[in-house]
């Protein structure tokens, strides 16, 4: 399960990454949405007690029972709290793109063409 | 003290959150009662600051300062949020609510009319800068990182136009690629740690075993990269004197506060977490802050120099102030630091004043004249000889352009360190602390010195430059009209430096008090978390499958 999820975070990130430094701002902007899932799978692989299967996020009825057994309920919060700042920050992002557009006339990250 | 005056500490966090809410009700045509709604409240947060700032100066028992821990919802850390004013927060919340009065002010003006929901944003930026100075939680300081970054991407395009949107083009993402790495270092430190409280890991990183030690640094250092683009050191810097020119007037001077949040971050977690009592991680990026540092002072004074706008100028003095203190805190010296701090205050207040003043001065000329002042000095001017023959002995200068000029080189000796005022009392704090180092002076802290003063030198010319190219310009311009709302602030602004200047000592004792403090994160933590013993997750039953060392279970 680690090889696979890091497989995924890689792959995510190295998209990601390829993306941010490619010219249109649409390009741009699906760059830091993959950078953003690549990071919140991140915090859930750096959960306590490591990746895990089968561990239920809530305690059993009557009693504490065993904390190890529970997954890490932190990263859970982080990762929420990160979901949605990202959102709302990908949201935002793209009204400014669709200002820069009408205003330049263009979806160059320069806001002008580049002079070939 | 009293529980009630403690509850003061969430005062600068909830006040202007829920202010700026509460005005998203009315219709941006009520500008009266948003005008004065948000007046009362940054006044307020003046008012809790100053509270604030004695309160932590009392000296309490055996020490002489004291220390406010709120823990949220009542929740015992290190498992609840914590609140922590101390010397150092209570000092960065009086003076974003110094710049907040000073520039909500000039902002009413008419700056407020640009554009929509001004005050709100305004506002929220404030709730965001209060809040990272008091939190003392790592994920809370990316919650309040957020909610100031979201403010003022908002507030860059304040007022419109094809260079705001295309400065917002550059500003915006580096800022959500830099808050991607905060959450990878902060994902990391919490994976080797097993906290996210700041003052709970000053007290596990010495105790680390060294297999995570590599890790959590390499967290840290991610982290540290998030701040350092903040903080706008180079080479994470290139987007800073852009955004900084293409912002309008106001918010540039709010903006001046921006880049010391990453300052702010960077000296308490770097002194917290690897500071003298650090074991095998003391120290750890000091020397990448110190000859950061160094590289951003010499490209913001490169910059000065090369800058023909004066708002871009302002943006590289922004520059030198950031490498100067990423330099300071690198040397680890505590007398250093304190002068660091005393010249965080002066520097911000004088780059403030600075963005306000150029905004009133350019006011009267034409787009771009200051661009051709430049040029002009460079080629000559062809008619120059001909005009000095006749022109009059004495030429009167309009009491408007007197003023502004007596500001401008106020703020010119203030940027540039020069006697009498308080930014040369600041570089002097720093200089002498440097030169009295005991033993050998290493090279590396000659040319700390050497490149502080050419810095300062730098600036002295290019605002000089500037200066005599667009105030002692014969008065065929027209006159800039300054309103006294206009004019008040940036009075303010540098008689606060001024009154640094004059009551130098208390302030540098209170600063070199905040060093010290600053310098003992063991007593950080046991006023935060209580006396609980270092290492508390081993009493943890999770502790045995915690962080990548000990694998799962």
């Amino acid at each position: 399960m680690e090889i696979v999820l890091s497989i995924g975070i890689g792959l995510f990130t190295a998209s990601g990454v390829w993306l941010l430094l490619r010219p249109r701002t649409y390009q741009v902007i699906i760059g830091l949405a993959l950078l953003s899932y690549a990071v919140n799978l991140f915090i859930f692989a750096m959960a306590g007690g490591g990746l895990r299967v089968d561990a239920p996020p809530i305690l059993a009825p009557g009693g504490v029972g065993d904390p190890t057994a529970i997954a890490d309920p932190i990263p859970q919060a982080l990762v929420l709290t990160a979901i949605v700042i990202g959102f709302a920050m990908t949201a935002l992002f793209l009204v400014v793109l669709l200002a820069a557009r009408g205003r330049t006339g263009t979806d160059h990250v320069d806001g002008r063409e580049p002079d070939r | 003290m009293t529980p009630v005056l403690d509850h003061l500490a969430i005062l600068p966090i909830l006040l202007p959150l829920a202010v700026g809410a509460f005005m998203l009700l009315f219709d941006e045509r009520r500008r009266l009662l948003k005008m004065s709604l948000s007046l009362a409240t940054v006044f307020a947060l003046l008012g809790i600051a100053v509270t604030l700032v004695v309160l932590v100066g009392l000296p309490n028992g055996d020490r002489w300062s004291t220390m406010i821990v709120y823990p949220l919802g009542n929740w015992p850390p290190p498992f609840g949020i914590v609140l922590v004013v101390d010397r150092l927060a209570a000092m960065m919340l009086l003076l974003t609510s110094v710049l907040g009065c000073a520039t909500l002010l000039f902002a009413m003006a008419r700056w407020h009319k640009a554009g929509p929901r001004f005050y709100t944003l305004f506002l929220l930026l404030l709730t965001g800068l209060n809040g990272a100075f008091l939190t003392g939680d790592l994920f809370n300081l990316f919650v309040f990182f957020e909610i100031l970054l979201a403010a003022s991407y908002g507030l860059v395009l304040h007022g419109s136009g094809t260079a705001r949107v295309r400065a917002g083009l550059h500003y915006i993402p580096i800022n959500l690629v830099a808050s991607s790495l905060f959450l990878i270092g902060v994902a990391v430190i919490y994976g080797v740690t097993g906290t996210l409280n700041m003052a709970d890991l000053s007290r596990i990183v010495p105790t680390l075993a060294p297999e995570s030690r590599t890790l959590m640094e390499a967290g840290a250092a991610v982290l540290g990269i998030a701040f350092l683009v903040k903080a706008g050191m180079w080479p994470l810097s290139f987007w800073l004197p852009t955004t900084y020119a293409a912002a309008c007037a106001p918010i540039a001077a709010m903006f001046a506060i921006m880049t010391k949040v990453g300052i702010y971050v960077i000296l308490r977690l770097f002194l917290l977490c690897f500071g003298d009592e650090a074991g095998a991680s003391e120290e750890f990026g000091a020397l990448w802050l110190y000859y950061g540092g160094m590289a951003t002072i010499l490209f913001g004074g490169i910059g000065v120099l090369a800058s023909q706008s004066m708002q871009r100028l302002g943006g590289y003095s922004v520059l030198i102030s950031s490498g100067t203190l990423l330099a300071a805190i690198g040397t680890g010296n505590s007398a250093v630091i304190s002068g660091a701090l005393y010249y965080l205050v002066t520097s911000t207040l004088a780059i403030s004043a600075y963005f306000l003043l150029v905004e009133l001065i350019e006011r009267g000329q034409a787009a771009g004249a200051d661009v051709l002042a430049v040029t002009l000095e460079i080629f000559g001017d062809p008619e120059e000889d001909i005009e000095d023959e006749d022109e009059e002995v004495g030429v009167a200068i309009p009491a408007t352009i007197a003023v502004l000029g007596g500001a401008f080189l106020a703020t010119t000796a203030l940027l540039a360190g020069l006697p009498p005022l308080s930014g040369f009392i600041a570089k002097f704090a720093m200089l002498s602390a440097l030169l009295n180092e005991a033993g050998d002076i290493p090279f590396a802290h000659w040319s700390f010195v050497a490149l502080l003063m050419l810095s300062g030198l730098a600036t002295l010319i290019a605002m000089t430059r500037n200066g005599i190219r667009t105030l002692w310009v014969p008065a065929e311009t027209e006159i800039p009209r300054v309103r006294a709302i206009e004019a008040i602030p940036v009075g303010a602004l540098l008689f606060l430096c001024a009154a640094m200047t004059f009551a130098g000592g208390p302030v540098m004792r209170y600063m070199e008090a905040t060093a010290q403090i600053l310098y003992w994160p063991s007593e950080y933590a046991r006023d935060v978390l209580g006396d609980r013993p270092a290492g508390h997750i081993t009493s943890d039953p999770r502790a045995s499958g915690h962080g990548p060392s000990g694998g799962p279970p």
